[in-house]
């Protein structure tokens, strides 16, 4: 005999938008890796429990209108300087999670030293780095993380380091540094790295709440429309090529072996 | 110094570290600085005394990084300040413009050197036009005070937390270097407790409410028009209650001083203690607030004066605003010093009997 079943064991919710993402059609491009990160920040914040307490801090580029998708408390800051915005906000509010979310112009460009200088001074935030190579809002200019030969709209010649130097590595270069306690580089680009990009920004965030100490993961996010690729070509891509540049792993961890 | 003071004691007490004592007890949490002369003694002075009583102090890595600092602080709903000198504050252009257009409150000290670019570090007023027509970029005002004594720094430091917070706006002092290094006597005492208003829009975590935003970018016309709106009517409100002056020497004068900060306290000199007898009355109108302008003010006086002479410590750029103001009432003339030169009072003296006698 047929078990009778209602409509809603039928219709049983085995995944849903986290409620920390907001109800909002975002403005990114197909395939950009702002999706997939919006949503892990999303579900990271719920899992923590700290939706009351995060404050964070929008960059200016793509992610700009981040605080339109993630429903916490948002500041704008001016290109480059949200690592000092957070630093005035974390000194007045210790106990708030204050976190950072960074193109790769903003953060390694324009705001090269408030990035070094937030690190230095071991200031107890959260940066969260996209790295997709390239200035995407502005359409497509060559950004420090450019890689050699890559073609944008300021190198149409592609990237020579004779006159337009070479990639930053900023994980590695922080780790110059003595104060910070987190610095990872990871990826969006298969669901395997999804996942390990999920497990470092927690980790990140738990390093600011337990008073551990600064932390900046960078993600190496695929950017189809200014790499002129298909996405599932610029998701390759990503592992293949960008990952051989910017070398994927932990460049530092104080708790390595906890 | 910031050690206790016994009622109705005066202190000697520099302009740089005057500043630094109101500001702490006007109930400043958060300063921002970077070393620049001839402003070094205020940061000092906060680096040892704020984190003493009760609030943060960061030396920033640069003038660009304070203001944003500053920023943050005051988007989380401190009280919060920032110093520099002229070529420092040409470096926090922008982030004040994102402080106006974010509507968060502020407050900027300006001890003012020579200039343009590396200039030297002798005072200066050739920061009027910055300070008052923008600075940075788009349409916002600044709150604009003149302190002209240290008791005025002071004071209107003091004032300054309270004007920021009440309308949510940057205000900039505007001091120079010979009122930031010198030493007068001042009282403290007088100043009441801190007593900031509630900041409900302030970024403290979404807890039992809706998020709060602080961002001025508002991608549609539409919106950025209806912000802009906002400001705008702000502004008219601050132009209509917080206009500040002070006329010194005879009602009824033929021929009127204009001045500020420390040009108007060498012009209080020629005023009250003339180094000559002029065939003339003089009397010194002197704007505290440059922005909002004493428009109307000036105005009145220029009806029943046969001439203005306007002093700066600049090429004149206070004196555009005096022409506005006076409307061709009367002829408007000016004695500008550039490069850090200070004017004298027989300078000023001679220049008049010239022009008016």
């Amino acid at each position: 005999m047929p078990v009778k079943q209602t409509q809603s064991e039928l219709k049983k919710s085995v995944y849903r938008r986290p409620q920390e993402l907001l109800d909002a059609q975002t403005h990114y491009c197909p395939g950009c890796g702002h999706g997939i990160m919006h949503r892990l920040l999303a579900e990271v914040i719920g899992e923590l429990g700290i939706r009351e307490r995060a404050i964070g801090i929008a960059p200016v580029g793509c992610a700009v209108l981040a605080y339109d998708y993630i429903d916490i408390d948002w500041s704008e800051a001016a290109h480059g300087r949200c690592p000092a915005v957070a630093t005035g906000l974390k000194r007045v509010h210790p106990d708030k999670v204050v976190f950072t979310y960074q193109g790769d112009g903003d953060l390694a460009s324009i705001g090269m030293a408030e990035t070094i200088h937030v690190a230095n001074r071991g200031e107890l935030i959260t940066i969260v780095f996209i790295n997709n190579t390239v200035y995407g809002m502005t359409q497509g200019q060559m950004a420090p993380t450019t890689l050699l030969n890559q073609k944008t709209t300021t190198t149409p010649r592609g990237r020579d380091p004779s006159s337009e130097g070479y990639p930053i590595k900023v994980c590695e270069l922080l780790d110059q540094l003595v104060a910070p306690a987190l610095l990872a580089r990871t990826t969006v680009a298969t669901p395997r790295h999804v996942r390990r990009t999920k497990a470092l920004l927690r980790k990140a965030f738990r390093y600011q709440i337990d008073g551990v100490g600064f932390s900046l993961i960078e993600v190496l996010s695929p950017c189809p429309t200014y790499w002129r690729m298909t996405p599932a070509d610029s998701y390759r891509y990503a592992e293949e090529v960008v990952a051989k540049t910017f070398p994927l792993g932990v460049i530092r961890d104080v708790r390595e072996n906890e | 110094m910031g050690a206790e003071q016994a009622e109705g004691e005066t202190l000697l007490i520099s302009g740089n570290v005057a500043a630094g004592e109101a500001a702490i007890r006007a109930g400043c949490k958060f300063y921002a600085g970077y070393p620049i002369t001839p402003q070094n003694e205020l940061t000092a002075f906060m680096a040892d005394q704020l984190p003493l009583r009760g609030g943060i102090f960061i030396q920033a890595e640069s003038e660009l990084a304070a203001i944003n600092m500053v920023y943050g602080a005051s988007a989380g709903g401190a009280r919060a300040m920032t110093s520099s000198s002229s070529p420092g504050v040409s470096l926090k252009q922008e982030g004040i413009s994102y402080i106006a257009g974010s509507e968060i409150p502020a407050v900027i000290i300006n001890v003012q050197r020579g200039g343009p670019g590396l200039g030297n570090i002798s005072p200066a007023q050739a920061d009027y036009y910055q300070t008052t027509r923008g600075g940075g970029h788009g349409d916002y005002r600044c709150i604009a005070l003149a302190p002209a004594t240290v008791q005025e720094v002071c004071d209107l430091t003091y004032l300054a937390f309270d004007l920021a917070d009440a309308y949510r706006v940057p205000v900039i002092i505007l001091s120079d270097g010979l009122l930031g290094q010198m030493m007068e006597q001042a009282r403290f005492d007088h100043l009441p407790p801190p007593d900031p208003p509630p900041k409900p829009w302030a970024l403290t975590g979404e807890s039992g409410r809706e998020r709060n935003l602080v961002r001025s970018f508002r991608l549609s016309p539409d919106e950025l028009e209806e912000l802009n709106l906002k400001l705008q009517a702000n502004y008219a409100k601050i132009e209509e209650n917080e206009v500040r002056c002070e006329l010194t020497g005879p009602d009824q004068a033929d021929v009127l001083l204009v001045a500020y900060g420390t040009s108007g306290r060498i012009c209080r000199q020629v005023v009250e203690r003339p180094l000559r007898k002029l065939p003339f009355k003089v009397a010194l109108f002197r704007p505290i607030t440059l922005w909002p302008f004493p428009s109307r003010e000036l105005a009145e006086l220029a009806e029943k004066a046969s001439g203005i002479l306007v002093v700066e410590m600049s090429a004149g750029q206070m004196v555009d605003d005096v022409r506005l103001a006076v409307e061709g009432r009367c002829p408007v003339e000016l004695l500008g010093r550039v490069g850090g030169q200070v004017p004298t009072a027989l300078e000023i003296t001679e220049r008049l009997e010239a022009l008016f006698a």
